[in-house]
């Protein structure tokens, strides 16, 4: 089934926040790194995962989500918190290790939790799997609406807990999604040399569940491929498997030089970019017009921009607040 | 004596490896991203090119199963030196590290060797946030079974590098990412020194003392060495007269050569930066205490991290760290605490 309008227009108004976020944190995390690249200094340090080129697969699969249901991300994250609703400002202060962030900046941009979204993620490969199946377990035991979904790359699908969360959501027949962003890479080792099968969808089976696979990277189509699989889940259908086959458009963090790519790919991958190709197709259908696209742009920029303003502008922390929140 | 160069500890792990690789067809390494990119953090370079695919194996994102496989291939007769990325991720893997690499050989009554090695980057500094930043060392040192080294600069994880390919014994070798000297993680110009071209062993189990001194007795390891040894310039401008000894080794820990400075010194102070409580810094203090409390002049002391996890901020995080000027100041108030 097709989205409406509306949700077209949601989708498509996401995926230009977390571009052009991405934009900016792509240039500001240079800032202090030049003409020498070392990655603890400048306003953002740390290591820098982007996604863009990824965000259909966020904005496909939370257009069927609301705030009680639960996400939870990789590390690379933002596509999918933009998506889920996650409070930008506190979100970008966070990225900066600002005071106002969703921790104060204990976490950083691989540890981003916004509880009023139900949204976390985890650093470590595949870690984020067992914790959505706990709480579409919670719901269950609660007798609670809400689904769960938790987002991997396809390198974490060759990971132990991958296979175990998959079994128990199954045998305990769990409301919980499955979300493989197929980008081709882990870090320099391609899918090809890292996993037994061409698409992990198939693994769905050992574990009794649907596996589906989605070869498209655009939304409208994430959007109605992922409907039943969330519908069936909220239904006490069930878990499901769902792998889409994504880019990253960017090298794995900032500063990867990106040799192992073979020659080509990434003009390739440039020339496929979903974004303005769904921008195109959303002003073909005449549900946007270039004008009101235009407006879009600059509304979504201006709310980024003041997620900037906001971070850079926050004090840090008194870094004796460290000691502060290890227990509850 | 053979030519030396200059290396970083990077290049002079990959030189260990390929020199053994090439005097022992038994050595083999793999790990993730380890094989065409040399690792993420460099201590492979070189190795693919050389060797090939077959010997420089380029794994899944699956730990469980690498590093059991290790432990198999070890077992087995096989020499396998195995990466693990980030030392924080040994979550996904510790069975077949604590429970089957450095239990097996006491399983069968010495019957069986694990000549093993695992590598895996250490430390914080650069905002990496808390699952990519720690150091660990009491929790791999804490279980018997596995030696644990952690060098501190290029000559010494040369020659470490080789003692543990060529151990019968599993041996966990922990590279600090802010010495590694890749740049991107920050320098240390004191890491990268002179490296015999020529291959060596480096005992492991003994310590060695980086500069002698009269009133105080540091004992550190891995960048913890490095900010001793500063530490021990300033202070000599204030007439405290340090002596810094840098562990290499965890397990065994050269508790003769500790006690051995601290009772000539008669104060002494750890510098770790692995958490504070129920690690190396209390097993260092209880190992002289336990020798003879009475050597002592004044109470011992330990510079740490604190038992929290480790903030991304640079506020939080530079704060928690060890540094120099920490220890100056301990230091300094210890000499006054007479
Ligand atoms: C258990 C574990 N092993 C290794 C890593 C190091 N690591 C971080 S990202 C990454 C590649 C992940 O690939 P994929 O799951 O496909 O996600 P992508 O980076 O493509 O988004 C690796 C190996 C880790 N974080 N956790």
């Amino acid at each position: 089934m097709l989205p409406t309008e509306s949700q077209r227009i949601w989708m498509y108004r996401n995926m230009l926040i977390s571009r052009y976020m991405e934009e900016r944190i792509e240039t500001i995390y240079m800032e202090g790194k030049k003409p020498v690249f070392n990655m603890a200094n400048g306003p953002i340090p740390g290591e820098m995962h982007l996604s863009n080129g990824q965000e259909p697969c966020a904005v496909g699969v939370c257009a069927h989500l609301e705030a009680e249901d639960i996400v939870t991300a990789t590390h690379r994250p933002h596509h999918i918190a933009v998506a889920k609703g996650v409070n930008l400002k506190k979100m970008m202060a966070e990225i900066f290790g600002k005071k106002t962030g969703l921790s104060g900046g204990r976490g950083g941009h691989m540890h981003l939790f916004d509880s009023t979204v139900n949204f976390a993620c985890s650093g470590i490969i595949a870690q984020g799997m067992g914790p959505a199946v706990g709480a579409a377990l919670s719901r269950k035991l609660q007798n609670k609406s809400g689904v769960a979904v938790a987002y991997i790359g396809e390198g974490a699908a060759n990971q132990g807990a991958f296979h175990e969360t998959l079994n128990l959501a199954s045998v305990w027949n769990l409301p919980v999604i499955f979300v493989i962003e197929d980008n081709n890479w882990g870090i320099s080792v391609s899918k090809s040399a890292s996993t037994a099968v061409a698409k992990n969808s198939v693994r769905a089976a050992s574990y009794n569940m649907p596996g589906i696979h989605i070869e498209d990277n655009c939304p409208d189509v994430i959007f109605s491929e992922t409907k039943k699989a969330i519908e069936r889940a909220r239904n006490g259908g069930g878990p499901s498997l769902i792998e889409i086959k994504t880019s990253r458009l960017a090298g794995h963090f900032m500063g990867d030089a990106e040799g192992y790519r073979p020659k080509g790919e990434k003009e390739q991958l440039i020339k496929e970019d979903p974004l303005p190709i769904y921008r195109q197709k959303l002003i073909d259908a005449n549900i946007i017009t270039i004008d009101n696209d235009s407006a879009l742009v600059e509304e979504t920029q201006k709310l980024v921009e003041q997620a900037i303003t906001f971070a850079r502008e926050s004090e840090y922390a008194k870094p004796e607040e460290a000691m502060l929140h290890v227990f509850a | 004596m053979s030519a030396t160069k200059k290396l970083t500890i990077a290049r002079a792990m990959a030189e260990s490896l390929a020199q053994e690789m090439r005097a022992d067809p038994k050595v083999f390494v793999m790990g993730e991203d380890i094989a065409q990119l040399g690792g993420v953090f460099g201590n492979t370079r070189g190795l693919f090119d050389e060797f090939g695919g077959e010997r420089v194996r380029d794994t899944p994102i699956s730990e469980t199963a690498f590093i059991g496989a290790g432990v198999g291939a070890a077992m087995d007769g096989m020499r396998p030196v195995v990466e693990l990325m980030f030392v924080d991720f040994f979550g996904v893997c510790f069975d077949a590290i604590y429970n089957m690499m450095a239990k097996n050989i006491y399983f069968s009554g010495g019957n069986s060797h694990v000549p093993m090695v695992i590598m895996a980057s250490t430390g914080a500094g650069y905002s990496d946030g808390g699952q990519h930043s720690q150091c660990l060392y009491g929790t791999f040192a804490h279980l018997p079974g596995m030696k644990v080294v952690a060098p501190s600069n290029a000559y010494d994880a040369k020659g470490l590098m080789t003692a543990a390919i060529r151990d019968n014994s599993p041996v966990i070798y922990l590279f600090h990412k802010g010495l590694q000297g890749m740049g991107w993680l920050g320098n240390e110009p004191a890491a990268i020194n002179q490296v015999p071209e020529e291959n060596y062993v480096l005992e492991i189990g003994k310590a060695k003392t980086a500069v002698e001194g009269a009133d105080i007795s540091i004992i550190s390891i891995g960048i913890g060495v490095h900010h001793a040894l500063k530490a021990a310039l300033e202070l000599e401008k204030k007439n405290i007269s340090v002596e810094v000894i840098d562990l290499r080794s965890l397990v065994p820990l050269d508790r003769e050569h500790i006690i051995a400075s601290v009772k000539k010194t008669g104060r002494l102070l750890v510098v770790d930066e692995d958490y504070h409580s129920f690690g190396v810094s209390g097993e260092i203090i209880a190992s002289v205490t336990e020798h003879d409390h009475k050597i002592l002049k004044t109470p011992p002391c330990r510079i740490t991290f604190p038992d929290i996890p480790i903030p991304f901020t640079r506020p939080m995080e530079q704060w928690a760290l060890p540094s120099t000027e920490k220890i100056i100041n301990v230091c300094v108030t210890m000499m006054e605490n007479k």
